[in-house]
C-alpha cells in the first residue's frame, strides 16, 4: 500500500465525511434548543441541492445567486415547518415531536417527487472540475469548498452557541423550558429560529455538496442516517463532535474500502460507533448528562 | 363492553372488506382479456418502471385499435409496486386474487420479480418479467418468462471486446444490490472462462456518492479494463471519479446505464466509456436490413411523440413484454392461463426491441448475445463500434 493511496482514501473520506458532518450539525442545532432528534433533517440538505439546481436551470439565475436563493427558501420551509407541524402539537412530548419530524420529512421527500419528478440532476462545480494534484492523490476544487465551508459554519456555530446571548438563550431553552422562560427567554422564538438555523445549515450542505453528490428527491434518507450516526459517535448536542463524527464516520468507511473490503464499508463503520457506544455511551465528545440526587 | 364493540366493529370492518372486495372483482368479461402488470413506476427503480408503465399503455392501446387480440380488447390494469418488495408481493396478490388477470407483466426490478417468482406459479398465472436478472429463468420456472436479455450476454459482449482489443487484466465494480451482484456473479465465472485475469473486485453501495476509494484500490491493481456494474446514479459518480483521478484504463459500463440520462449526469466525463446496448437506442445507426430496423424505428418514433422524452431500453422491455403475450395469446387461441403459458414457450422469431425471441421449454428468455451492440460515448452521444 502506498502512501498516495493512502492520502486518496483520507481525502476521500473526508469528502464523503463532509457531507455526513454537514447533515450531523443540523441535528445537532434543534436538538440543543428542543431536545428533538429532527428526522427531516436529511430533506433540509436534500432541498438545498434540488432548489439551487430548480433556481439554476429553471430560472436561470446564475450559480451564486441560486444557491442562495436555495438557502432562502429551504430556510423558510424550516420556519413553514415549525409554525405548522411543530408548534401547534398540543401538550408536546418529546417523542411525539420526534415521530411528527419523521411525518414531515415523508411529506417533503414525496412532494418533492411530485414537484420534481424522479430523476437525478447535477449541479455544476463551483470553480471547474479540474483535480489538483497532491502528492500523488488528487482532490476536486469543490472537495476544498466543501471542507472550507464545513470548518467554517462550524466555526461560526461555537462562536455562536458559546459567544452570544442568543445561542446562550437557545441553548438554555434545552436544559429547561420552564426556566429559561421564567429568565425572560422567548422560548417558542428560539425552537422557531433553531428550524431555520438547521435548515439554513443543511441547506448550505445540500447546496455546496450536489456538485459531486448529485441531487435526487430521496437523497435525504441516507444522509439523514448517516448524519444521525455521526452526531451520536461525535456524542449528541456537541456541534465540534457533530462535525468530527461525521468526518470520523467518512473516514473509516473509506479505509474501510480500501484496506478490508468495499463490500463492508458501511458494516465497517457502523461496527466502529456501536463498539464505541458500549465504552463511552455520550460518544467520542459528549459530556455524559450531570443528574442531581 | 368496550371489548364488546372493539368486537362488533371489526365484524362490521371485516364485511365492509369483503363486499369492496366484491364489488372490486368483476365478473370475467367475455369480451375483454384482463392483463395484470406491476412496474416500478416510482422510488429508486422509476426511471426504469415509469418509461415500461408508459409504453403498456401506449402499446395495448395500439393493439386494441388494431382489433385487439382474437378479437377481443386487452384490458391492463397496472399496478406501482414503488420499487419495493413488498408492495410487489402485495400487487401481485391483488392482480391474482381480485383482478382475475390471465397474465402479469412486470415486475421491473430482478429483487422483486425474485420474491413474486414463487408466488406466481401458485396462482397459475403466466408472468412476463421486465427485469434482466438470469436467476430469474435459471432454473426455469413453468410460469416465468423474461424479455429483457440476461446479464450474461451483455457481460460476455463486454469481457470479448476487452479480449479483442488485447486486455488480459480486468477489475470490476459492482453495486451492492440485485442488479449489481448478478452482474458480479456472471463477470467472475466469466472472466477465467473468457481467458482474462480478474485483478480487482470492488463493490460500492447504490446510493453511495464518492467511489474514489474503490478506483484507488483498482488502479493499485493495474487493470487493463475496469467493468462498472450498476444503474444511476452510482456509474455517473464512477465515471466523475475516474477523471478525477486521472485513470487512464477503459472503463465499460453495463447495459444498466444505457440512457441519455447516464450521459447528462456524467457529463464530460461520460466521453470514451464503452458499453453494450440494446439496439433500440441507437436506432438510427442500425443498419436498414437488420430485422429490428422497423420495430426499433416504430416504437421509438411512437414514444417519443406520445410522451415527450426520449426512448430508453427500459420502455422497450415493456413493448417486447405487450407484443410476446399478445402472440401467445394468438397462438394458444385462448385467453385461459394455462394455454398461454404452454403458448409462451413456443413463441419463436419474435421480432422485439431487444431481439429476436425464440422461447423454448427450457429458455423462457429467448434472446442470445446478438441482443446487444457494443457502443461508445462520443460527443455526448452514442456510437456504434461493433455490430
Amino acid at each position: 500500500m502506498d502512501f498516495a493511496s493512502i492520502l486518496q482514501y483520507l481525502i476521500s473520506g473526508l469528502t464523503v465525511g463532509a457531507t455526513y458532518g454537514l447533515t450531523a450539525l443540523g441535528f445537532t442545532i434543534i436538538y440543543n434548543t428542543t431536545g428533538i432528534i429532527n428526522f427531516a433533517q436529511g430533506e433540509f440538505v436534500m432541498l438545498g441541492g434540488m432548489f439551487s439546481v430548480f433556481f439554476l436551470n429553471v430560472t436561470g439565475l446564475p450559480l451564486p445567486l441560486a444557491v442562495a436563493a436555495a438557502v432562502a427558501a429551504t430556510v423558510a420551509v424550516g420556519a413553514f415547518i415549525e409554525r405548522c407541524t411543530i408548534r401547534p402539537v398540543k401538550h408536546p412530548t418529546l417523542i411525539q415531536l420526534i415521530i411528527v419530524t419523521i411525518g414531515v420529512s415523508i411529506v417533503i421527500r414525496g412532494l418533492a417527487m411530485l414537484v420534481w419528478g424522479k430523476d437525478t440532476f447535477a449541479l455544476p462545480a463551483f470553480t471547474g472540475e479540474t483535480p489538483l494534484r497532491f502528492l500523488g492523490a488528487t482532490i476536486l476544487p469543490q472537495n476544498l469548498w466543501i471542507l472550507g465551508i464545513t470548518l467554517v459554519l462550524l466555526a461560526a456555530l461555537k462562536r455562536f452557541f458559546a459567544g452570544t446571548m442568543f445561542g446562550r438563550a437557545m441553548l438554555a431553552c434545552s436544559h429547561n423550558k420552564k426556566a429559561a422562560y421564567l429568565s425572560g427567554i422567548d422560548v417558542q422564538r428560539m425552537v422557531l429560529f433553531s428550524f431555520m438555523l438547521s435548515a439554513f445549515i443543511g441547506s448550505v450542505g445540500g447546496a455546496i455538496l450536489a456538485p459531486i453528490t448529485m441531487a435526487s428527491y430521496d437523497r435525504g434518507i441516507l444522509l439523514g442516517l448517516k448524519g444521525f450516526a455521526a452526531c451520536i459517535l461525535g456524542g449528541l448536542g456537541n456541534p465540534f463532535g457533530a462535525a468530527a463524527g461525521g468526518l470520523i464516520l467518512g473516514v473509516l468507511e473509506s479505509f474501510g474500502a480500501g484496506f478490508v473490503s468495499s463490500a463492508y464499508k458501511d458494516a465497517f463503520a457502523f461496527l466502529i460507533l456501536l463498539g464505541l457506544l458500549f465504552v463511552r455511551p455520550s460518544g467520542l465528545f459528549g459530556k455524559s448528562a450531570a443528574t442531581r440526587a | 363492553m368496550t371489548i364488546r364493540r372493539i368486537l362488533v366493529a371489526s365484524v362490521f370492518l371485516c364485511a365492509a372488506v369483503a363486499c369492496a372486495a366484491f364489488a372490486a372483482s368483476p365478473a370475467r368479461a367475455g369480451d375483454t382479456i384482463r392483463v395484470g402488470a406491476i412496474f416500478s413506476a416510482t422510488g429508486p427503480a422509476s426511471f426504469l418502471g415509469e418509461p415500461e408503465k408508459n409504453t403498456v399503455q401506449m402499446a395495448v392501446e395500439r393493439i386494441n385499435e388494431q382489433g385487439g387480440v382474437l378479437g377481443k380488447k386487452l384490458e391492463v390494469v397496472i399496478y406501482d409496486d414503488e420499487t419495493d418488495v413488498n408492495k410487489c408481493v402485495l400487487a401481485l396478490d391483488k392482480l391474482a386474487r381480485m383482478e382475475h388477470v390471465v397474465a402479469v407483466l412486470g415486475p421491473t426490478v430482478s429483487g422483486n420479480t425474485l420474491a413474486v417468482a414463487p408466488k406466481i406459479s401458485r396462482y397459475h398465472i403466466p408472468m412476463i418479467s421486465c427485469a434482466s436478472s438470469e436467476k430469474i429463468v435459471t432454473p426455469v420456472n413453468p410460469w416465468v418468462f423474461k424479455v429483457a436479455p440476461s446479464d450474461r450476454y451483455a457481460a460476455l459482449r463486454i469481457l470479448e471486446h476487452i479480449k479483442a482489443a488485447g486486455g488480459g487484466k480486468v477489475a470490476i465494480l459492482t453495486v451492492s444490490n440485485g442488479y449489481g451482484q448478478s452482474g458480479r456473479a456472471v463477470l467472475k465465472e466469466q472472466v477465467p472462462t473468457v481467458g482474462l485475469e480478474l485483478v480487482a473486485d470492488e463493490i460500492y453501495g447504490p446510493t453511495d456518492t464518492d467511489m474514489t476509494a474503490q478506483l484507488t484500490k483498482i488502479k493499485g491493481a493495474s487493470p487493463d479494463a475496469i467493468v462498472c456494474w450498476g444503474t444511476n446514479p452510482g456509474p455517473a459518480v464512477v465515471a466523475r471519479n475516474r477523471v478525477q483521478l486521472g485513470i487512464a484504463t477503459p472503463l465499460y459500463m453495463s447495459h444498466g446505464v444505457a440512457s441519455k440520462k447516464f450521459i447528462e449526469l456524467a457529463g464530460t466525463a461520460a466521453e470514451g466509456i464503452l458499453l453494450p446496448a440494446g439496439r433500440l437506442i441507437v436506432a438510427d445507426q442500425v443498419a436498414a436490413d437488420h430485422p429490428q430496423k422497423p420495430v426499433v424505428t416504430t416504437y421509438r418514433d411512437l414514444y417519443e411523440k406520445r410522451f415527450g422524452s426520449a426512448v430508453s431500453t427500459f420502455g422497450g422491455h415493456g413493448w417486447d413484454a405487450v407484443y410476446l403475450l399478445a402472440k401467445a395469446i394468438e397462438q394458444a387461441g385462448s385467453d385461459d392461463p394455462k394455454a398461454i403459458r404452454d403458448a409462451l414457450e413456443k413463441v419463436t422469431g419474435l421480432v422485439g426491441t431487444a431481439g429476436t425471441f425464440n422461447m423454448s421449454a427450457k429458455d423462457h428468455n429467448g434472446l442470445d448475445q446478438s441482443a446487444f451492440v457494443m457502443i461508445r460515448i462520443e460527443n455526448g452521444d452514442w456510437k456504434i463500434i461493433g455490430d
